[in-house]
């Protein structure tokens, strides 16, 4: 807080001042219902769960999304550009539905989906995004992993190849390290959109922390106070998210050439 | 019916609903797009020449606009905006008015898309060499002049890419709206499909329009990338 | 600086509405009998031509604004519709928000539910570890909610019927609970032939079912009301409800 310059002070203190008057003048009333109040804990991990699976696993297939544009032949590289053009092409929310209403509704047709083990699982909401989310996530990322791979200095592949390193060994340990740390602040951004895509989910019945804003909403009309408390998490999480990359950027050795 | 005849232009096929609320999507992605630009404008040059207040405020404004979803932000905006409009114009003793669907998607749309636009054009303004900024200073040129004449077209080039990828982002947001109601492209098609029950052909017909205007879009704005870069240098080749 | 304000005020206004007709808010989903959009773009239905003929009667000019449906108290309490006309039902709950005028029809609520393997009869003990679907802000999910849940059944809350619906021929949940004319529609459907059945109407509530339903106004707007109420009661004695109905049902829907 030091060499903090007036201006700021002030603008800190007014606002302060108005999240105090937001407190104070607003209806929290609907926090102190256990109905909704429980559910809030369980919507925030929801949603908390949902994007870091999503990354994760859009990370892997962007990564063999990018190779393969990068350096892969024609076969590999032409889908994958396609796939990526396509992702990137339509609306989010028109993916999500075509999944969990186009796909749900091609399985029930089939008896012996129904009978089986996929069913308890097929039926459920939360696969339908997970796919949808994976795959839009990959979708952006494979572009952004193919300029990564590009910009890794080629010497630096030829050296190990040379040396007799085996070609998976060399992508391990030099190719995909040095792609990664290039686009981590990319990545950051990336991963902050894919937070804020978050709550199309609640479009399919998936209860995250937008959803329980809306069960307000339709119970109680309370229409600001809840949005207010939600933008608010948000906000939270995506400084987390900057927080962790930065906290990643810095365990990277960087050496100003 | 047959996909093709239930995306048929004419009634009983769903086509013509289709292309109506496409036409819905691109009215309030230009109208959103150009209302972004225009805040995007205000708010690069207040971050770059503002005092220190108006760069905080606008570093408030990009931050908790690029940190909140949208979902939350279009409820916020749309429930939000006629009320306090017309509380405003109330407490200035006029009639309220009445704003429709399409007024405030476009402005809801807009201000979202204003925060990313202000970023975008602060680092081409900033990309333009200031030794030609301070040149035509030095010369005397008003600041009217030296934006509209310097400022201006040194920094489209930096900027298009950005500005290519905002547009496409204010198309796949138009989809948003659907979840408040508004009659575009994703909510016909939505309709469609529930009173069909043909889902797979709506969808992806919606899909393949959207797709459709994405590849016509990064076309056009190449074409126009290549037209401010006119006059540039080819940039070395690599290897060789 | 006023001069601004008017001019963008004038400005916004004239991008809409000058000259005011009444904003009826309808969700956009199909909901047959009594509203859909029709491929041509033309919304049809029971619900239609009742607001249709209570509006001639009243000389009221109206537009239809799609509205969301989970969201269209808080659009008229915000001022982005003035009626709506959507088969909401009176409950006391609702009336400390908005007005309603008189009832326009009362119907019991269905439970449809799979051919095989779903619930037996619509009472809390058959539906015991069940799922059932329902569309959010009704008064069939505060019914479910109250009724149901506690004897052990779990509650899936949709934005619209219609989700519910492909939901149940999807077989994600066992049984729906809504209005009865609206599931029998859906039981007709090809969809709901093929996979479904009526268990029968739910034991009456109506504190939450409500007293039937009707349009919902804000609160303060006595003239407004006075008018769709006067429409209503109009459309009924001069027998155009009846007129209305014939199409549609066998039997007047007015309820009791």
């Amino acid at each position: 807080m030091q060499n903090l310059p007036p201006h700021r002070i002030v603008l800190l203190v007014i606002g302060l001042g108005l999240a105090a008057a937001c407190v104070w003048f607003g209806n929290w009333s609907w926090l102190m219902n256990p109905k909704y109040a429980a559910l809030i804990p369980g919507a925030i991990f929801t949603t908390i769960w949902i994007l870091v699976v999503t990354t994760g696993l859009g990370l892997i297939m962007a990564i063999a999304l990018g190779f393969a544009q990068a350096t892969g032949p024609w076969w590999l590289a032409a889908p994958s550009a396609a796939f990526c053009t396509i992702v990137r092409g339509t609306p989010l929310l028109l993916q999500i539905w075509l999944l969990y209403y186009g796909l749900g509704s091609l399985f029930p047709q089939y008896p012996w989906i129904r009978e089986s083990w996929a069913w308890d699982i097929l039926r459920e909401a939360w696969p339908y995004a997970v796919v949808a989310l994976t795959i839009s996530y990959a979708g952006y990322e494979g572009e952004v992993m193919r300029g990564a791979f590009r910009s890794v200095p080629r010497g630096q592949l030829e050296a190990a190849r040379a040396m007799g390193m085996p070609r998976f060994t060399m992508f391990r340990r030099i190719w995909l390290p040095q792609a990664i740390q290039r686009v981590l602040p990319t990545l950051a951004g990336e991963t902050v959109l894919q937070m804020k895509a978050t709550p199309l989910v609640a479009t399919i019945t998936m209860i995250e922390i937008y959803a329980v804003a809306g069960r307000v909403r339709q119970d109680t009309f309370i229409i600001y106070e809840p949005l207010l408390l939600i933008a608010v998490v948000y906000m939270a999480i995506a400084g987390l998210i900057v927080l962790m990359f930065r906290w990643f950027e810095g365990r990277v050795p960087v050496k100003a050439a | 019916m047959s996909p093709w005849e239930l995306l048929a232009l004419e009634p009983p096929g769903w086509g013509g609903n289709l292309l109506r609320g496409l036409q819905n999507s691109l009215i309030i992605a230009f109208g959103a797009y150009s209302l972004g630009l225009f805040l995007g404008t205000l708010g690069a040059y207040g971050k770059i020449y503002g005092g220190p207040i108006l760069r905080d405020l606008l570093a408030v404004y990009t931050t908790v606009v690029r940190a909140v979803p949208e979902l939350v932000l279009i409820l916020i905006l749309y429930f939000g905006l006629t009320k306090s409009l017309n509380d405003l114009l109330q407490l200035l003793g006029y009639q309220p008015i009445q704003i429709s669907g399409l007024v405030a998607g476009i402005v809801v749309l807009g201000f979202v898309q204003g925060a990313y636009a202000t970023e975008v054009l602060r680092g081409a303004i900033l990309a333009v060499p200031s030794g030609q900024i301070e040149a035509a200073r030095a010369m005397g040129m008003s600041p009217t002049l030296l934006a509209r004449r310097i400022t201006l077209p040194a920094m489209l080039a930096f900027a298009i890419p950005g500005l290519a990828n905002l547009w496409l982002i204010a198309t796949k947001d138009t989809a948003l709206l659907a979840v408040v109601g508004f009659s575009e492209l994703t909510l016909e098609t939505r309709q469609a499909a529930g009173t069909t029950k043909a889902f797979f052909t709506f969808y992806l017909a919606a899909g393949a329009i959207y797709l459709a205007v994405t590849l016509l879009s990064n076309r056009l704005f190449a074409r126009l990338e290549r037209w401010a870069r006119r006059g540039e240098p080819p940039l070395a080749r690599e290897g060789a | 600086m006023k001069k601004l304000i008017l001019s963008a005020a004038l400005a916004l206004s004239a991008g809409l509405a000058a000259a005011e007709p009444l904003k009826i808010g309808m969700a956009p989903e199909p909901y047959p009998p009594f509203a859909t959009m029709d491929a041509s773009g033309q919304w049809v239905g029971w619900e239609i031509d009742l607001l249709d003929a209570v509006m001639k009667n009243q000389g009221l000019e109206y537009t239809i604004v799609p509205t969301s449906w989970d969201g269209i108290i808080p659009a008229l309490t915000a001022g982005q519709i003035d009626v709506i006309w959507n088969s909401m039902s009176i409950t006391d709950e609702r009336l400390k928000t908005i007005d309603f005028t008189d009832k326009y029809y009362k119907t019991p609520a269905l439970i449809v539910t799979a051919a095989s393997g779903g619930v037996a009869a619509p009472t809390p003990e058959a539906l015991a570890g069940k799922v059932i679907g329902v569309q959010v802000s009704t008064t069939h999910q505060a019914y479910v909610e109250k009724h149901f849940l506690p004897a052990g059944a779990e509650m899936k809350s949709y934005q619209t019927q219609d989700e519910a619906n492909q939901d149940l021929v999807a077989g994600r949940i066992d049984a729906t609970q809504a209005d009865s004319i609206a599931l029998d529609a859906f039981l007709a459907s090809d969809a709901g032939k093929a996979c479904c059945i009526s268990v029968g109407a739910v034991a009456d509530d109506p504190e939450i079912l409500g007293k039937g339903v009707g349009a919902g106004v804000r609160k303060g707007e006595a003239e407004l009301l006075g008018k769709l109420n006067a429409g209503i009661a109009a459309v009924i004695a001069d027998g155009t409800y009846d007129t209305i109905s014939a199409p549609y049902f066998a039997s007047s829907i007015y309820g009791g």
